[in-house]
């Protein structure tokens, strides 16, 4: 039936879900949430959902096992898993499937392991419920997936509990966990989206491995195509609810028949044009930064770099790199041991109460998490208005007028100014941080992974943004995040950091330009590409340095 | 279990020095109070003379500093002075009854605290039917009346309609365990009604709030029965605030007893307490008042302890 299986051998098929409708309780109603999906999986393939937030892939993912989450009922269709019907099934015959017949890989192993219990124990509790093994064979497999998912101490890590296990362990961990009964299907939900992408590229080949060697089928969810690329046969792109495009893996990303497809496709190519550097002053520049925290190890040795008027610099590393420690130094909330910040040429103190209230005004944040960075209960309006009352007091006609100006601004309305947070999208909640920041009238503003909450269209949405009114008003950015295409839509400079120290910086073409530093390439190979093979490349080429 | 040392060593030099201040505290109060010993003794128509030779010999004359500073030093040698009414010495009064007191706490808290956490299970395991609301209206309602209340109700029903326990609880020395136990039941039946619903829903709140934890989601994506996931997967997190509450109401249990006590005629310390406070008699005021102070502190240190050892990220560091 497709042309990558081969057509003599007609393929297992283990589940059929036909006009599948799921309806998700809001303010006391049911709304449908699923608006009547088909999909089907065979043995021995990998299905890609993907899509933005609230496109339903979760959900759908959920349904495969007959779940659905609090506030959530599968309202219609069928869901077929070997004969068996899934959808109206009693909890008592889903509970005897769950786990053992399809299991499930969540996104935060961290959150989804129970933190009381040693990681074996968790391993075993689903083959011992169903008597399939004793405690001891339970055992001996664990450390047999341990030691294929590559897993350091395979015979001692699952005597750990969950927090003595670092988090790209962890989703191993669960990998393995949900392999233990041998299941006909695993649903993986977005599994490496909370990694470092040189922790992602381990998992991703662990999960390639056991799907390979096991010869079982998976859906593998998540929003980022370049990751799905890696693992499917066939794509499903998600919208709404509803399927926008299936069709196989290299169809999908070579020729997409639908334009949101390609909108997502093209997300990842976007490329800033690198300003040229400029002779003047830096606005900021760090030298030669130590800092810890209390009783702790330094976190940060000798940092050093400089951010100039109308540039961005981005400061990469993998997470406890101390990235965001620099943006603590920076802004006084972690005084440095050693070395100073200067601002526009002045000292500033490393103490955050000792430093006036002009110099607080010049810098500003935009946080990571636009839901918690705003107050609930105060309305778009006061979010905006409280910086300007606060540095400047122009009385309250005054600050109306610069409210709606911040609003056009960020390219939305005085609709805006009497709702609350809730009644805004995560891109808007964002862009009402953004206004925040620019209230103030800042020279420099520091992006902590700004864009690392939003789905990938919102997120190049904002990045332009920031773009444009980084042009307009000639502010320097300090752009901090994980992401390298990030890096790539906006940076200007860049600060490779790796365990507290800098490790190689300057203008982005020459560090994205070989020879690199080691961990830079790393970091660097370490980003999927939307070439299939990209996976299995990389794979070669670093066994072959090793070798 | 060595990380555990320091934090205990830390707790207990705290709890030492509120100790410090409760006594600074129960001292100053009762000084404020109107009236003092020697005119409690001799009554309203006592003269000036009287009285002022009563307060010397009672060294009432001596300055505030110099009478705390006796009476601390006092207290650090064991010794609690002896009654102002009738001399007999304070640990002697007060000794068998703090006894006794114990014995009820310790009895409602063996019959309370593991019907609240079942009960409590139950709810949360039946979340929102009809045995959840039942169970959460009869606790409430129990919560609400006043102790007093609850107690002549239950004597109304066991004493004077099924005559099953006697109304007034006295124990005597010759007493069998059986007859403790038949004239215990009824106060001690009365406690539990009062701090059954404290625990009961906290343990329903504490078991709901980890419910909606993404492991416990995984537990029942891996199939495991809802019972199972109740107790073994949601209960040891839910444990720091059931752990407060527990001891919290078991505080409450020795220090709280006295309107309970005095229905009953129990001859317990809250009695003892009430008696002297009618008689100005303060150096057993003030060592009760030391007695239930020390209770609260202790039990509050064993709830910060019990916390941190139900808590795998503190019971086994990286």
């Amino acid at each position: 039936m497709t042309p990558d299986i081969k057509p003599e051998i007609k393929p297992e098929r283990l589940l059929t879900i036909t006009g599948l409708e799921i309806e998700g309780r809001q303010d006391g109603k049911w709304k449908k949430v699923v608006k009547g999906v088909d999909l089907h999986l065979n043995r021995g393939e990998v299905l890609g959902l993907i899509g933005e937030s609230g496109a339903g892939k979760s959900t759908i993912g959920l349904a495969a096992m007959g779940y659905a989450r609090e506030g959530c009922r599968l309202s219609a269709g069928n869901i077929n898993y070997l004969g068996k019907e899934l959808r109206q099934a009693p909890e008592s015959e889903l509970e005897q499937i769950r786990g053992y017949k399809i299991a499930y890989v969540a996104q935060s192993a961290a959150a989804s392991f129970n933190p009381s219990h040693k990681l074996i124990t968790q391993f075993a509790e689903t083959p011992l419920a169903h008597k399939m093994m004793t405690m001891e064979q339970a055992k001996a497999k664990a450390e047999d997936l341990y030691t294929k998912l590559f897993l350091p101490d395979p015979a001692g890590i699952g005597f750990r509990y969950p927090h003595q296990v670092s988090g790209g362990q962890l989703q191993r961990a669960m990998v393995a966990m949900a392999m233990a009964c041998d299941p006909d299907i695993i649903i993986f939900d977005e599994p490496t989206t909370a990694l470092d992408v040189t922790t992602q590229i381990e998992v991703l080949t662990a999960i390639k491995e056991v799907v390979r060697k096991f010869n079982c089928a998976a859906i593998y969810i998540t929003h980022d195509l370049a990751v799905v690329a890696q693992l499917s046969h066939r794509i499903m792109v998600l919208r709404h609810g509803l399927c926008v495009e299936e069709g196989q893996a290299a169809q999908i990303l070579d020729a997409p028949k639908e334009k949101y497809t390609a909108d997502l496709l093209a997300v990842r190519r976007q490329v800033k044009d690198v300003a040229p550097p400029k002779q003047e002053e830096p606005l900021l520049r760090v030298e030669n930064i130590t800092a810890g925290y209390k009783n702790g190890p330094a976190v940060l040795h000798n940092v050093s770099f400089e951010v100039f008027r109308g540039r961005t610099v981005a400061v990469v590393g993998e997470s406890g790199s101390g990235k965001t420690s620099v943006a603590r130094v920076i802004t006084g909330f972690l005084p440095q041991t050693e070395g100073m910040v200067y601002f526009d040429g002045i000292e500033m103190s490393p103490l955050l109460k000792h430093r006036d209230k002009d110099r607080l005004r010049k810098w500003q944040m935009i946080f990571q998490m636009p839901d918690v960075a705003v107050n609930p209960r105060h309305k778009v309006k006061d979010i905006i208005g409280r910086p300007i009352r606060f540095y400047y007091n122009p009385g309250k006609k005054e600050i109306d007028r610069r409210v709606s100006e911040l609003l056009e601004m960020i390219e939305l309305n005085d609709k805006y100014l009497d709702r609350y947070p809730s009644e805004l999208s995560g891109g808007e909640k964002q862009r009402v941080c953004i206004a925040r920041a620019l209230a103030a009238q800042p020279e420099l503003i520091i992006c902590d992974e700004v864009t690392s909450a939003l789905d990938q269209l919102v997120a190049e949405e904002i990045l332009k943004l920031l773009q444009r009114l980084q042009q307009d008003l000639n502010m320097g950015y300090l752009f901090i995040t994980h992401d390298l295409a990030t890096v790539r839509a906006i940076a200007d400079d860049v600060v490779v950091m790796y365990q507290g120290r800098v490790v190689e910086h300057g203008p982005r073409d020459d560090v994205f330009t070989p020879p690199h530093h080691d961990y830079t390439e790393l970091l660097l190979s370490s980003v999927p590409e939307m070439d299939p093979n990209w996976l299995d490349r990389v794979l070669e080429t670093r066994q072959k340095k090793t070798a | 279990m060595n990380f555990l040392f320091p934090v205990i060593v830390k707790r207990t030099g705290f709890a030492l020095l509120t100790l410090f201040a409760i006594s600074i505290l129960i001292f100053a109060g009762l000084e404020a109070l109107p009236g003092d010993t020697a005119q409690a003794i001799l009554g309203q128509g006592a003269t000036q003379e009287n009285l002022e030779a009563l307060r010397k010999e009672l060294k009432l004359d001596l300055p505030l500093h110099t009478r705390y500073a006796t009476w601390l030093g006092d207290l650090a040698r064991g010794e609690l002075g002896n009654s102002l009414s009738n001399g007999r010495p304070v640990t002697g009064m007060i000794g068998w009854r703090f006894e006794n007191t114990l014995v009820l706490a310790f009895s409602a808290a063996v019959v309370s605290i593991p019907l609240a956490i079942v009960l409590g299970l139950i709810c949360a395991l039946y979340q929102n039917s009809w045995l959840d609301k039942l169970l959460s209206t009869s606790t409430l309602s129990a919560i609400s009346l006043p102790e007093f209340f609850v107690a002549y109700l239950l004597i109304v029903v066991f004493v004077v309609q099924f005559e099953l326990f006697p109304s007034v609880a006295i124990l005597r020395p010759d007493m069998a365990l059986s007859e403790r136990i038949n004239v215990l039941v009824l106060p001690c039946l009365t406690l539990t009604l009062v701090v059954l619903a404290h625990m009961m829903r906290m343990t329903r709140a504490a078991i709901i709030g980890v419910l909606s934890s993404p492991y416990i989601e995984m537990a029942r994506l891996k199939g495991v029965k809802r019972a199972k996931i109740i107790f073994y997967h949601a209960l040891p997190n839910a444990l720091a605030p059931i752990i407060n509450v527990v001891v919290m109401d078991l505080a409450w249990l020795v220090v709280g007893v006295v309107v309970v006590e005095v229905v009953f005629v129990y001859p317990g310390l809250g009695q003892l307490l009430v008696d002297s406070v009618s008689k100005r008699d303060i150096p057993v005021v003030q060592a009760s008042g030391l007695i239930f102070a020390c209770t609260y502190i202790f039990l509050n240190l064993t709830a910060d302890v019990l916390s941190i050892l139900s808590n795998p990220k503190l019971r086994h560091p990286k």
